[in-house]
Order: structure tokens, then sequence, then C-alpha cells
């Protein structure tokens, strides 16, 4: 019993430690963005691998979630004789809900994961020690770039999973199931507001490129210098990111959206 | 203490770090002086690296001070602190080079973080640097098609980039071919006396070390056992540094890890037990 209770105490403890050594970390990260931006190649090399390198999945995963949207939508749609709205059903979902959520838990498991198991084995092969007997602090030529880059990346990738899931939607809808072109663009066109959509997904995609860079990168610079610590850390970056997007998202909705 | 009318570079006093429960040092008193070379010398695991890291500040002692230059160590703030890190080279025991950048940029990247020189000149130094080492014909290699000597190496001229005022190697010489190793002992001599540099080599190679040191101090189990100029060591009839300068297998310094008895821990597997 006493047993019990020490030890839940000391896992909290712990968990709260975690925290407070990852809160100390983000606000050292923010604090190196200015140095950044006076180098812009670091952070362009950055935002390369971070987000160019991930555009590929972005697109064949939005590709086939705008497929599957519009075929789902159409099949509810044609029973009330309404399919002529599925450019709406389509081009919402994903612009407020699924480009922005979907689009992290891709982005964590492909540069979440890379970030984390970089810096965790640029730990244990004591290039981080050695940059800072340098006289180099890592946090602002490591750490800071990527999570800049991871910031910028996000909104971006986004934007653009929305857009092909809105193609994807167009060639089942349109192509295949023969839906009017028209009423297709027309009720998009209509339907999704901007400061209303747009602007809020675009707020998800921030808060979520935040969420993800911050674990990933936390996760790696505190992993146990270890090929077992690192790969760990690997693990945990992806599970507590989707669990962190999927939670601050129902969040952020129901603020969001959640009078109307 | 070696004896000298200038204060010492770096001047250790009753430095204690422990990791954990384990004392790895107890009170250590060291000077190292300027413009000579200082060996380190002692078992595997009695704290040489620790030592390196303490001094460069990236570990903090429970107890005691550690002067660099006259600055203490562990009360400067960041800034001086870096500032003063650009004043050392630590030869990292495993190269800790940047494994995402080849040999010449691995070098390079010290003077493109603190200088602005135009990258002529930059090329320049770096392959300056690099032939020192004798590996500029190796510099569009990347880390992972070095190896382990040709790495430290590398590591060598990475940490004479930015000419610091002192240079701390850790076991420069494992993983050397007799060739190489005899080039990077004259190297040794040759920055510590050409640059005014100030040297501390962290070894176990006892024949190459002490041929090329002003000073040895002999560490083991968290204090200084012996020091002395090598002369006055090989003269030195304690039993701490015969062993140690001899190789003998059995002596006051322990070739194990702090045990159990052996026949106690061998009974304990019947009982079952593994504590
Ligand atoms: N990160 C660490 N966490 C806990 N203990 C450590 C850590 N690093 C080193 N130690 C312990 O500190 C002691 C000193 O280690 P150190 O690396 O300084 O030894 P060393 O004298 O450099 O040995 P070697 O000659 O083998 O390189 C060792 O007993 C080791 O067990
Ligand atoms: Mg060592």
């Amino acid at each position: 019993m006493l047993d019990g209770l020490q030890r839940l105490g000391q896992a909290g403890l712990r968990f709260f430690e975690r925290l407070g050594r990852g809160h100390i970390l983000f606000y050292y990260i923010l604090a190196g963005i200015p140095s950044v931006l006076v180098r812009p190649r670091l952070l362009l090399q950055q935002v390369y691998s971070v987000g160019v390198l991930s555009l590929l999945i972005i697109v064949v995963s939005g590709l086939f979630v705008g497929m599957v949207l519009g075929l789902q939508g159409y099949n509810t749609l044609v029973d009330f004789g309404a399919e002529e709205s599925l450019g709406t059903v389509v081009a919402l979902s994903l612009v407020r809900e699924l480009g922005p959520v979907v689009t992290a838990l891709l982005f964590a498991g492909r540069a979440g994961s890379a970030l984390t198991a970089e810096i965790g084995l640029m730990k244990a092969t004591e290039q981080l020690s050695g940059m800072e007997m340098m006289a180099v602090d890592p946090i602002k030529r490591v750490l800071s770039p990527r999570f800049l880059a991871g910031f910028i990346s996000m909104p971006l990738l986004a934007a653009i999973f929305s857009a092909v899931g809105v193609m994807g939607g167009y060639f089942v809808g349109v192509g295949l199931l023969g839906v009017d072109e028209g009423a297709y663009w027309s009720q998009i066109q209509a339907s999704v507001d901007f400061d209303d959509d747009i602007i809020n997904g675009v707020i998800k995609s921030l808060v979520f490129g935040v969420v993800a860079g911050w674990i990933a990168i936390y996760e790696g610079y505190d992993a146990i210098p270890t090929s077992e610590g690192v790969s760990r850390a690997t693990t945990r970056t992806v599970v507590h990111t989707s669990l962190a997007v999927l939670g601050l998202d129902f969040i952020l909705t129901a603020l969001m959206f959640g009078e109307n | 203490m070696p004896q000298s009318d200038t204060p010492p570079l770096v001047e250790i006093r009753g430095l204690r770090f422990s990791r954990g429960s384990r004392m790895i040092f107890d009170g250590v008193d060291l000077d190292i002086p300027r413009g000579k070379i200082t060996a380190i010398m002692g078992p595997s695991g009695t704290g040489k690296t620790t030592l390196l890291k303490l001094i460069g500040g990236q570990l903090r002692p429970q107890a005691g001070s550690i002067r660099v230059d006259g600055k203490e160590v562990h009360k400067l703030s960041r800034d001086r602190l870096y500032a003063l890190r650009k004043q050392m080279g630590l030869l990292f025991q495993s190269g800790a080079l940047l494994t995402d950048l080849d040999v010449f940029e691995n070098v390079a990247f010290p003077l493109r973080e603190h200088t602005d020189l135009p990258e002529t000149m930059l090329r320049d130094l770096v392959l300056m640097k690099l032939q020192a080492v004798g590996l500029r014909g190796a510099r569009h290699l990347m880390p992972s098609e070095l190896s382990g000597g040709m790495a430290r190496r590398v590591a060598l001229a990475r940490a004479i980039a930015l000419d610091p005022m002192m240079i701390m190697y850790d076991e420069p010489f494992t993983g050397q071919d007799p060739i190489s190793m005899g080039v990077l002992v004259k190297l040794i001599r040759q920055l510590n006396d050409a640059l005014g540099l100030s040297s501390i080599v962290v070894s176990h190679d006892v024949a190459e070390t002490v041929a090329i040191s002003d000073y040895v101090y002999l560490l083991s189990g968290g204090k200084v056992v012996a020091h002395g100029t090598p002369d006055e060591l090989g003269g030195d009839q304690s039993e701490w540094a015969r062993q140690f300068l001899e190789g003998l297998p059995d002596g006051p310094v322990p070739f194990h890890y702090q045990a159990r008895d052996f026949a106690e821990d061998l009974m304990a597997g019947t009982e079952g037990g593994r504590e």
C-alpha cells in the first residue's frame, strides 16, 4: 500500500520534473530564434529537411483522404438529393479538421521522429558536447532552427494537404460519380469562409507546429544517450505528439466552432 | 606542485565530484603550468575525462574551485564561459566530429561560427590545419568514412582551428599506428612550443606521454597519488608510481571496478540472489 503510494509519488515527481525541463528548454529554444533569423541559410536547410522532404507523404495522403471524402460524402448526400453540396463537405472537413490534424500526425511520424533520432544521436556521440566546448551553443545552432522550420512548415504542409484533398474529392465526385463540376467549385467558394475556416485552420496548424516541434526536439535533447534511449525517445515523440495533437484539436475546435 | 613564478594556467583546489553515490574526485589539488605539457595519467575509470569536462565547465563540481587563466570557471556567466571556451581546445576521446559535415567543414566549423573570414582565407587556414595532421587529402571524406585514428586527427585539427591558448587532449594516441603516433607526439610538442600553447595530455600510453610531458600527475581513487617531472617520477619509489609506470598487475591500484568479494559474489548465485 505504502509502496504503491510511494511509487505513484515518484512517477508524479518524475513527470513534473520532465515537464519543467521541457518548459525551460522551450524558453531557451525561443530565446535562440533571433539568432536563427540572421542566418537564413541554417533555417533554409532545416525547412528543406523538415518540410520539403515531408511533401511526398503529405501529397499522397492528402489525395487519398480527399478521394475517400468524395466517395463517402457522395454516398451520404445522394440519399438526400444533396450531392451538389459535395464540394462543401470535402472542403470544410479538410480545411477545418483533417488538413491540420492529419498533417500534424504525418509530420510526427515523418519529421518529428527524424528530429528526435538526429538530436538524440548527436547527443549520444558527443557532438552537442563538442559544440559546447567550441563555444557554440547547440540550442541556438541545432535546436532553434529545427523548431522554427517545423513551425513554418506545418501550416504550409497543411495547406497543401487540403488543396490536394480538394482535388482528390473533385476526381472522385466530379470525375467518377458525375457531380456537376460548376456546382462543386461554386459550393466551395460559397461555403468556405476566410476568417472562420481558413484562418482557424491555420491557427490550428501553427499550434500543432509548436507542439510537434517542441516534443520532438525535447525528446531528442533529453534522450538517454544510448541506442536504446534514442529509440525509446523516438517512439515517445510519435506517441506523445499524436496524443497532444488530437487532444488539442478537440480543445481548439470547441473554442473556435463551439458557439455555432 | 610544479615550481614557477607565473601563476598557473589552471588551478584546481579541493575538487570534489561524485556521480550518484560514487565519489570520483575527493579533494584534488592540481596545477597546470603555462607553456608546458602536463600529463594526467591514471587507471581507466578514475575520472580523467571527467576532469577535462570539469575544467571545460561542462560539469559542475560539488565543492572546490577550478580557475582557468585566473577566472573561476563555475562562477562565470554563460557568455564569459563561452568566451573562455574559445581559448580552450578539447580533443574528445571519441572525436565528436559533426557527422553531417565533411572533414573540411568540420575543421572550418569553429571558424565559420566565430569569425567572418573571407572564404579564401578560411580555406587556407583549414588546409594548413589539415596539413599539420596529415589529412589534407582526406578533406572531402565524411566522418563515417574515417578510421578511428583518422577521426581523432581531424578532431585535433578542429581543436587547434581557433588557435586556443590551451589544448586538452583526451587519449590522443589510442588507435594510432606507430607512424602517426610518432607524428602526433611530435605535433603536440611542436604546437606547444611554436604557438606557446599549454597542453594537457590524458593518456594511458605511459612511454609516449612521459617522453613528451614536462610534468606528470598520477590520479587514482579520486586523489592525486603522485606528481612530478618525468625524472622525479622515475626515481619515485612509491608503490603507486611504480605500479602504474611499469604496468604491474599487482599493487595498490586495483584493476577491478569496486565490487564485493568474488567468492561471496559467486556463492550468492546459488541462493538465486541477484540483488
Ligand atoms: N554519464 C555518466 N553517468 C554516470 N557515471 C559516469 C558517467 N560518465 C562517467 N561515469 C563514471 O565516472 C567514472 C570516471 O569516468 P571517466 O570517463 O572520467 O574515466 P576515465 O578516467 O576517462 O577513463 P578512461 O581512461 O577509460 O577513458 C567512471 O567510473 C564512470 O563509471
Ligand atoms: Mg576517458
